[in-house]
């Protein structure tokens, strides 16, 4: 079975400038020519996976890390199956899940879901556990009810973890998800994986990976900044 | 919020964990509205269980509690802790929000409007010695004698008739402590509230209590009085060794020369307010070798002079 599901050929390559044709490491006229047909696309695809798959990952996390931390017997299972999860090479769960749910954006998305649930149920976990205990006893003293407690004292002393989860789980997604062009012919995976098969069109290649790096870089900081807003405590 | 303080009663509460020995053993005492109770013991005496099981905190095994007569176990608990101010050691304030934010907790939990809890919070940061810009300030960003005021004004948020402070100057250096202490006592004439005050401090108790409790090991009730009876009159051996040898100096603590009979006479000598305390006078007396004190008013004037036999009594 062929991993790849037609992606486009690069039309120009070898009969493009010199540069192209000498295979230069920073063909800029290529880079003009291409960023509106495949650089662009390709950088908007990878946002769009990338977003999507820390976003229902953030939303998995919380629900079981909220169960984790409540019931603390469910705490090591969960914990073992997002390890788990982890674990498992992106490229064979890929491959694992094709059968299942074919080459499609669910079989990326699920993916890159498994992998983001290790890092940032950890971080909420410990994040709530870390609240103090005389903030708590004091919670409670104060006649807070349990859920009170939770979102209006846990959940936002829990935040600059949450939120260093999250960006660990953004830039590793960022990365991960280049592997995606092995199932669909989307994100900044996809020219690179064109490129390979093209006599390693280094220009190409670099670009690309270049705007992965730049997109996890610029998440990283948005998220960063976030946080700086979210928690002007932190820095009393 | 009409009524300012409440009757407590312990009546034979008891706590046992388990089969084992109880914690507190068929405590029964009543705390008058509008005064302070200190309970005070060797640790193990139950003192902040005994605390705990008015907020609910700690269920009782046996026994009541009531407040103003009605029993902490026909109230839904988390009503009951709203109505109950709460200050412990570590203060507990939450380090995410704003001094005012933390103020306003009960409050909000009331469903007050910003404006007052504003309002409100100004209030009590005055009444607690703080100055209002103290509002916008997050804990982190206080002293550990700032953070247990604003611990204080957060507990008197909802004006409540019920005051529980578990060791509340306990992590507190000494000076500061002092300073704390007396602060506590005139805001506490201002407030009027009832307040169960536990401390393993017999020194502080004297001086914050107008009743004390000593519980010993196991969790009873070795005496329960005034500071001055419980220092001339010690119930037992248990109670006589807790407050120490030097009960009559301590007794001497309790009054003012302010309060004595003071003598016309003409003799020179150390000079002492009439806010002195007798053993601060007596100490006086001993480190000039002097035969007297002169007392004096705010404005120097001299009123009269005390001699060691006048102070001894």
């Amino acid at each position: 079975m062929s991993l790849v599901a037609g992606g486009p050929v690069i039309p120009n390559f070898g009969q493009g400038s010199r540069c192209e044709q000498t295979n230069g490491w920073w063909c800029t006229d290529w880079l003009h020519a291409h960023w509106g047909d495949t650089l662009q696309p390709a950088l908007v695809q990878h946002v769009e996976l990338s977003a999507i798959a820390v976003g229902i990952g953030f939303a998995l996390a919380l629900v079981l890390a909220l169960a984790g931390f409540r019931f603390r017997l469910l705490d090591a299972p969960i914990g073992f199956f997002a390890d788990f999860l982890y674990t498992i090479p992106s490229l064979a769960l890929f491959q694992l899940l094709v059968p299942l749910t074919g080459l499609t954006v669910t079989t990326v998305e699920i993916a890159l879901v498994s992998y983001t649930l290790l890092i940032l149920y950890r971080n909420m976990i410990e994040g709530l556990r870390a609240v103090p205990t005389d903030a708590l006893e004091a919670a409670r003293g104060m006649g807070l009810t349990r859920f009170q407690t939770l979102v209006r004292v846990e959940l936002p002393l829990a935040v600059p973890a949450i939120v260093a989860g999250l960006r660990i789980a953004s830039v590793s997604t960022i990365s991960i998800a280049t592997v995606a062009a092995f199932v669909i012919p989307q994100g900044l995976g996809n020219p690179i994986f064109i490129a390979l098969r093209q006599d390693l069109f280094k220009t190409e290649i670099l670009a690309a990976g270049g705007l992965a790096v730049a997109l996890a870089l610029t998440a990283d900081a948005l998220l960063a900044l976030t946080q700086r807003v979210l928690t002007p405590w932190s820095r009393a | 919020m009409t009524k300012t303080a409440a009757e407590l009663v312990f009546d034979e509460a008891t706590k046992r964990y388990g089969d084992g020995d109880p914690a507190v053993d068929r405590l029964s005492l009543t705390v008058p509205a509008g005064e302070i109770c200190v309970l005070v013991g060797p640790s193990g005496g139950g003192k902040t269980t005994a605390l705990k099981l008015v907020n609910r905190l700690i269920e009782l095994t046996s026994g009541d509690i009531r407040i103003d007569g009605r029993s902490i176990a026909d109230v839904d608990v988390t009503a009951l802790r709203r109505e109950i101010g709460y200050v412990i050691q570590q203060v507990g304030l939450f380090p995410h929000m704003t001094v005012e934010a933390n103020i306003g907790t009960v409050p909000r939990l009331f469903g007050r409007s910003k404006s007052w809890i504003a309002t409100r919070s100004q209030e009590l940061l005055e009444l607690v010695g703080l100055d209002r810009s103290y509002g916008k300030r997050y804990p982190a960003q206080l002293s550990g004698g700032e953070r247990q005021r604003v611990g204080l004004a957060r507990a008197l948020a909802a004006d409540p008739p019920l005051m529980l402070m578990d060791e509340p100057f306990g992590a507190i250096d000494p000076i500061v402590r002092t300073r704390l202490q007396d602060e506590f006592l005139r805001l506490q004439a201002e407030v009027r509230k009832t307040v169960v005050f536990v401390t393993h401090d017999i020194d502080e108790a004297i001086k914050i209590g107008d009743r004390i409790a000593i519980l010993r090991r196991g969790g009873t009730l070795a005496q329960y009085d005034t500071p001055a009876t419980i220092l001339a009159r010690p119930a037992d051996d248990f109670v006589a060794e807790f407050v120490g040898a030097d009960r009559a100096l301590k007794a001497l603590a309790l009054r003012t020369v302010g309060e004595l009979e003071l003598r016309e006479s003409r003799d020179g000598g150390p000079l002492v307010s009439r806010e002195t305390t007798l053993r601060d006078a007596l100490a006086l007396l001993i480190a000039e070798h002097a035969q007297s004190v002169v007392v004096t008013d705010g404005n120097g004037t001299r009123l009269g002079s005390l001699t060691r036999e006048d102070i001894l009594g």
